[in-house]
């Protein structure tokens, strides 16, 4: 079965819808915070408080999420049962190697950022367009607003910022290999 | 007000401390914080159950960074120190973690025998193919031809250690490999591994971004298994001959009863033991 499919399958009512919303944006809410962590462990203080605002934000989606699940009785998953179309849930930024440097700039933070917001709007819009069940595609559909309200936010906040030279990252006084 | 909702007890959060990694950024050592904290919130195991021991080393950090008891223990000596634990107090979950230079070197022999002995415990050891902490030098499971280190300019020439071939070998009851850019397959993993009775080893390639920055490639390298976990050894070791070091997923599972001494049985006292060795 195709992740997509399984998304499709998966996701066969109200309940799920939220607890799928719910855990992508926890997700996002957490990774945010560590990656301010770690930028503000490297000084890296700039991209730190980006990170840490987008935390905040983020935050603001649980909240969300939560008032539109009063009353409901949310179904557990297991982490790695979630419908995602890929192992990560859409919203969460990579916590692997790739992209994360201690000398990184707020345009990588924010185009991160975008990237994962712009992978909600997808996970929404395909259950918008494809679930069986009305419910679902109505909620499906509010809360993709909500993630395409925020791709225009990081888009213009992107425009703000240059893209970083070449060699953002040559350390002038790097990790030594030593030994 | 909140939905109400059939979630486990716990949260991965309720599971990190308060303490912040002081890992480079990038490197897979987070990630691998995170799928053991979202494992045990899975299992739903009260913290203060839970025993978390380490050596030395970058990963060797990890007990700090959980909210569970911990034991940062000496270099290569985790296992014994959680053999201890768990042989002691077999009601708690007990799990041992480190890295590849910790676990296979000054640790292999305690590896082995920790296979051997098959105590109910989890290890879970963070390969990045090279001592980190120490700033980048060749580890048992650094390919021969890595000629970075100063201390080996023409590589060191030498085969690297295969864990999971020598943790079948040794009798681990589970053994399995995952990926660090996978958080949540590997917390599956290790759900997994803490569930299987015995002795679970779990590899996880967990890429080293400052000493190893090729390693960032792994993403693309990694893949799951084919074929299905066994229960038999012999077709595990076939599988394993033909591993290509980036297969993820369980490859055994084991039935061999784990060990565990019996308690109630009378022992000598200390001073009684000495007394053999009196001249």
């Amino acid at each position: 079965m195709s992740s997509a499919e399984s998304q499709d399958s998966a996701i066969q009512s109200i309940e799920q819808l939220l607890a799928h919303a719910l855990a992508m944006e926890v997700e996002a809410v957490e990774r945010y915070e560590t990656l301010a962590d770690q930028m503000e462990t490297h000084n890296n203080r700039e991209v730190a408080a980006l990170f840490r605002k987008l935390a905040e934000i983020e935050k603001l989606h649980v909240d969300n999420v939560n008032d539109i699940s009063a009353g409901h009785t949310l179904p557990h998953i297991a982490p790695w049962e979630y419908a995602w179309q890929a192992p990560e849930s859409p919203e969460a930024p990579s916590m692997s190697a790739d992209g994360i440097h201690y000398m990184m700039h707020p345009y990588h933070a924010i185009a991160m950022a975008l990237e994962g917001e712009r992978r909600g709007v997808a996970f929404y819009d395909r259950l918008t367009a494809q679930s069986e069940r009305e419910d679902v595609r109505k909620l499906a559909a509010e809360l993709c607003e909500t993630e395409r309200e925020h791709v225009t936010l990081l888009e213009a906040w992107l425009s703000r910022f240059q893209p970083p030279p070449k060699d953002w990252n040559e350390d002038p006084d790097p990790p030594l290999l030593q030994g | 007000m909140d939905a109400t909702s059939t979630c486990p007890s716990y949260s991965a959060r309720d599971y990190k401390s308060e303490v912040k990694p002081v890992w480079c950024p990038g490197c897979g050592d987070y990630s691998v914080l995170g799928s053991i904290t979202k494992a045990l919130a899975e299992l739903s195991i009260p913290p203060e159950n839970v025993a978390l021991v380490s050596g030395i080393g970058c990963s060797s950090r990890l007990p700090a960074y959980t909210n569970v008891f911990g034991f940062h223990g000496v270099h290569g000596r985790a296992l014994p120190i959680a053999t201890g634990i768990k042989v002691s107090r077999p009601e708690l979950t007990v799990i041992a973690s480190g890295g590849d230079g910790d676990g296979f070197s000054i640790g292999g022999n305690h590896f082995m025998h920790a296979c051997r002995r098959n105590v109910d415990m989890t290890y879970i050891v963070m390969d990045n193919e090279v001592y980190g902490m120490t700033k980048g030098q060749a580890s048992p499971t650094t390919a021969p031809d890595w000629e970075k280190s100063k201390l080996t300019p023409q590589g060191t020439g030498i085969n690297p250690f295969h864990p999971l071939v020598i943790a079948l070998a040794a009798g681990a009851n589970f053994i399995a490999r995952g990926f660090s850019g996978d958080q949540n397959g590997t917390a599956q993993l290790i759900t997994e591994a803490i569930r299987h009775p015995g002795f679970s080893f779990v590899q996880l390639l967990s890429p080293c971004v400052t000493f190893r920055p090729e390693q960032r490639d792994w993403k693309d390298m990694v893949h799951l298994a084919a074929v299905d976990p066994t229960d038999d050894p012999a077709r595990a070791a076939r599988r394993l001959m033909t591993d290509d070091g980036f297969n993820v997923g369980v490859l055994f599972r084991g039935s061999r009863k784990p060990f565990q001494p019996d308690r109630r049985v009378s022992v000598d006292s200390v001073a009684d033991l000495e007394k053999e060795f009196v001249l």
